[in-house]
């Protein structure tokens, strides 16, 4: 008795068919569940008739975003079969599942091999496409020679797509480049398009990929002048309806030949010369009322642009780009930028012509248009053009969409930088971004600009006065505001005496001054790093006004805030106020001029009076002078003990020798009672030259413990917050051990503000460098590193007391822990 | 180089996809998703030039469906454009008024003619006329009854 044959599987269309009456996704993927499990069946059954049914199906839910890979050896069975249907099916599958990451990819290659010699030239075909499309370099490597055969072949079908193939070839493997040379040597005489199109993509990837073949083809092959022949037919002939293209003959080959002859002429002047007058013509005759002329045009222009073309020509091609700015097609308007943007470096007087319609386009409505137009007009900026420059671009940033703001500042920064016609132009424009787009100006562009205003002596009355004024109407643009009051600490004096020379002065008291400052420490539109600008410049203000009394109890309040930050620079200031009123004078002076080096503000900044307050307030980058030693004394209110030895940071070793010593006792003193003096941060360079030298020389080592040969550890895992701590010996000193500490983060939400201390038993140094981030992201995105570096040199067990604070879901986290978990070989 | 090819209706349903370089399959996956954001959101009357991390996007649409190219920068934009138009051409001689629903039920068609004009990201063909004779007489040798009787193979 015969068993019951399963019913014929659907047919594809049916298929599609019903799939889409689906009415939710739901429905849908409940189909393609059952379909493809009746797939599977008739897979199982090593079914001939119906596999190519069942893989063109599986195909289809493939394209739904469906898996299809149990199909991939299928694919290969197809492949495999004599049937001309079986083969195309096969093959589609191949080129869409069976791509070379995957295991089964290599099993084609026989396949390949055998149908590249089959007697029907569609299966020939077939077979180069998917070796042309997506075979890996091993299967390239195994092929290139049946390739090179076919490239040899009469039949224009296949030699087009043999040339194809090689240039997939070469790009796998470019070893085998010099193999498909000799069958080169013909290709440029063919009639047919096809290959000609073809064998051009062939030669322009050698030419790119090898000097030598550039070199051969210039010299020996002469192929300037067979390209300049087919490009001149090609225009000179009459209508040939095989390749028009809206009265334009074979367009793409056309735009093809350009770009290999720009390939051939580019820094050779023999090459380039031969070029000259197809190029000419081309540029002249185009018609352009269509989009493919224009296509050709642009080609051409590119090719005029980067060969060693004569004045002329070179003319010609930038007043093409100029016309076609003036071309109500976007598109073409689009290209010309991109193009007058390649150009505007080497050709910068000519595209300067065409700055006023340039600057139009920054008021053009698409947005493409308006990034390019905008990117070059900072590029046109010169100090002939500046003040008028500067008009457009700031009226463009005051109207533009906000995703341009922040480029748009940056480059207004920089040109203004550049160019300045003077000094007050310069502050003016500052301001004008300060106020129009404050608060997508970049966060490194404030430390920028307070070096310029400082180095701008005589502007710092008309400056303070103006950012005044600008605080006064607005403060809810942090950069504005930071600067703002950066200023006003600094040259608060100048403000309250109406010094102004550019214009007229404003009366302001000492009092209305501070109630601005104080203004901004209360608003919730102040970012706490703005709070720490404003207790500062308020703090500064002691030396430069009389009201000093109203400025300590301001001081001696944020004594107890609760933000760490401000609290910690109240405390300090508070203490300037008692212990080292003598000291306040000198600490908080004017700022003297600096020295501006490579592009970074923090790090520069921090070298002057030993005031370390810019240096703190980038909380998003970390200068290698981090925060002062107090931060250790807020861990050992909290872990009380007399064993423990706050963390020593690095300083800057460049101390001014007057501040030196009675900073050492300030820092002393402010340990807790008890505890003994710390060796003081200052003189640790001159008593410990390696270690703090280490530091400073040697980059933090974030390799793992492999190379050294120590086991990692977890440290602390609690509430979704996973320390882990990786060890290293560094080296000179085998004295010093080099612990990474990783941050990880289980949790959904991000942990922010995330500041890893630590404390460690007398008899050890620790030294803590920056962290990479205080941001640990959620779901373990990432980890946030940090090095710590312990010298031990009475080699005892390392114990260490950590303390951890982050914001979690908005509320503030703070955590103690030991670890004692150290393995031997860390501290022996 | 082109680096792949998308076709997709403007509820964002991929209707085609050809990739010329080797990519996993989540790479791809968002390249799509990117894809269909990006040029679903895009104005009406905008340039169809889109510049995305190394690569010009081109796209163009006709009637319901969006062809998007993914073009390295070294590629001729305006070209780019012709390229999708002359696929657009093909697809209309082939079926006959070309709509999406051809597409949809013919995708293997589809992708026929598409590895007959274009090749490893490269034009294969310029001429219209030897693209469609080629893909008829392939489908000449597709050899069964039903085929003959111009009814689905499979």
């Amino acid at each position: 008795m015969a068993l019951p044959r399963m019913p014929a599987p659907i047919r594809l269309r049916e298929l599609i068919r019903t799939i889409r009456t689906a009415r939710t996704q739901a429905e849908e993927r409940e189909m393609i569940q059952k379909e493809c499990a009746a797939i599977r069946s008739s897979f199982r059954e090593e079914d001939n008739t119906y596999r190519c049914r069942n893989v063109a199906k599986l195909l289809y839910m493939h394209m739904l975003g469906y898996p299809a890979h149990f199909g991939q050896l299928e694919c290969l069975k197809l492949i495999a079969s004599q049937k001309f249907t079986d083969k195309r099916i096969g093959y589609l599958g191949a080129m869409l599942l069976l791509d070379e990451r995957q295991d089964v990819h290599l099993l084609m290659t026989n396949c390949i091999k055998n149908d590249l010699n089959h007697s029907t030239q569609y299966v020939q075909g077939l077979a180069l496409c998917t070796l042309g499309c997506m075979g890996s370099s091993e299967m390239c490597r195994d092929l290139a020679g049946e390739v090179e055969k076919l490239l040899k072949t009469s039949n224009s079908y296949l030699r087009k797509k043999a040339a194809l193939c090689a240039v997939h070839v070469i790009r796998k493997v470019p070893e085998l480049m010099e193999m498909f040379l000799p069958a080169t040597k013909n290709l440029l005489s063919e009639k047919n398009h096809g290959v000609l199109h073809t064998s051009v993509v062939l030669l322009t990837e050698m030419c790119e990929r090898s000097p030598d073949m550039l070199a051969h083809f210039r010299k020996n092959e002469k192929l300037v002048p067979q390209l300049v022949r087919i490009l001149k037919n090609l225009i000179m002939s009459g209508y040939s309806p095989e390749h028009d293209v809206s009265g334009i003959s074979d367009p793409f080959l056309q735009v093809r030949i350009l770009r290999l002859l720009r390939i051939l002429g580019k820094g050779d002047d023999d090459s380039s010369e031969a070029m000259n007058d197809i190029l000419a013509q081309v540029a002249t005759n185009t018609e352009t009322s269509k989009n493919v002329g224009n296509a050709i045009l642009y080609e051409t222009v590119l090719t005029i642009m980067d060969i060693k073309s004569e004045s002329g020509l070179r003319v010609l091609a930038i007043n093409i780009l100029g016309r076609f700015l003036l071309n109500n097609d976007k598109n073409i308007r689009y290209v010309a930028l991109t193009s007058l943007l390649k150009t505007v470096q080497t050709d910068h007087n000519a595209v300067q012509r065409h700055r006023s319609t340039i600057v139009d386009c920054l008021k053009d409505l698409d947005v493409s248009i308006k990034r390019r137009a905008m990117e070059l007009s900072f590029a046109l900026v010169n100090g002939n053009n500046i003040r008028g420059m500067m008009k457009e671009l700031l009226y463009f940033l005051d109207s533009c969409d906000p995703e341009f703001k922040a480029d748009c500042a940056s480059g207004v920064f920089l040109a203004a930088e550049k160019y300045a016609p003077s000094k007050r132009w310069h502050i003016d424009t500052i301001m004008r971004v300060l106020t129009t787009a404050g608060s997508y100006v970049r966060d490194d562009s404030v430390p920028n600009l307070i070096q310029l205003i400082t180095n701008s002596v005589e502007m710092h009355a008309y400056t303070v006065q103006r950012l005044y004024k600008a605080l006064l109407d607005d403060i809810s643009q942090q950069p504005l505001v930071q600067v703002a009051s950066w200023c006003i600490g600094e040259y608060g004096d100048l403000l309250v005496s109406g010094q102004c020379e550019e214009e007229e002065p404003i009366q302001v008291t000492e009092d209305e001054v501070l109630d601005v400052l104080e203004g901004l420490l209360v608003s919730n539109l102040s970012t706490p790093v703005t709070r720490g600008y404003a207790l500062t410049a308020i703090m500064k203000l002691s030396t430069r006004f009389t009201s000093v009394n109203r400025i300590k109890k301001v001081v001696s309040i944020y004594g107890s805030s609760i933000d760490v930050e401000l609290q910690q620079r109240a405390v300090e200031y508070n203490a300037l106020f008692k212990k080292y009123d003598h000291m306040r004078p000198a600490l908080l002076e004017r700022m003297p001029i600096m020295e501006k080096t490579a592009s970074n503000g923090p790090t520069e900044i921090v070298q002057t009076n030993g005031e370390a307050e810019p240096s703190v307030v980038e909380a998003k980058h970390p200068p290698p002078v981090t925060q002062p030693t107090n931060q250790a004394n807020d861990l050992l209110d909290l872990l009380g003990g007399n064993d423990v030895v706050p963390v020593i940071q690095t300083t800057v070793p460049t101390k001014p020798a007057s501040a030196g010593g009675e900073l050492l006792d300030l820092l002393g003193d402010l340990s807790l009672s008890g505890g003994p003096a710390p060796a003081p941060a200052t003189s640790v360079p001159s008593s410990q030259p390696a270690f703090l030298l280490d530091g400073l020389t040697s980059p933090p080592l974030f390799n793992d413990i492999a190379a050294a040969g120590i086991p990692p550890m977890t440290a602390y895992n609690k509430n979704g917050l996973k320390i882990d701590f990786t060890f290293e010996r560094a080296n000179p000193n085998p004295n010093i051990a080099v612990i990474t500490i990783h941050a990880s983060n289980s949790t959904e939400a991000d942990m922010t503000d995330f500041v890893f201390q630590a404390a460690v038993p007398k008899t050890f140094q620790l030294q803590l460098l920056s962290p990479s981030s205080n941001v640990v992201p959620t779901l373990n995105q990432g980890t946030v590193t940090q090095v710590i570096r312990v010298l031990n040199p009475q080699k005892q067990q390392l114990r260490m007391r950590i303390k951890l604070t982050y914001t979690h879901k908005g509320s503030a986290v703070q955590d103690l822990a030991e670890v004692n978990n150290f393995p031997p070989q860390s501290w022996q | 180089m082109m680096r792949f090819m998308l076709l997709f209706s403007r509820q964002g349903k991929l209707r085609l996809q050809k990739w010329f370089t080797s990519m996993s399959e989540r790479e791809k996956k968002k390249i799509i998703r990117d894809m269909t954001t990006m040029v679903l959101a895009r104005q009406p009357r905008s340039c169809n030039f889109m510049q995305w991390k190394d690569l010009k996007i081109v796209y163009k649409r006709y009637a319901s469906l969006y062809f998007c190219l993914g073009v390295e920068s070294q590629e001729n934009e305006l070209l780019a454009l012709e390229i999708i138009h002359r696929y657009v051409e093909l697809l209309d001689k082939y079926f006959g008024n070309v709509c999406e629903l051809d597409i949809i039920f013919n995708f293997e068609k589809a992708y026929f003619i598409l590895d007959e004009f274009l090749m490893g990201g490269e034009i294969q063909e310029t001429s219209k006329q030897i693209v469609n004779r080629s893909i008829e007489a392939s489908d000449m040798l597709q050899e069964t009854l039903e085929e003959y009787m111009s009814k689905p193979a499979f």
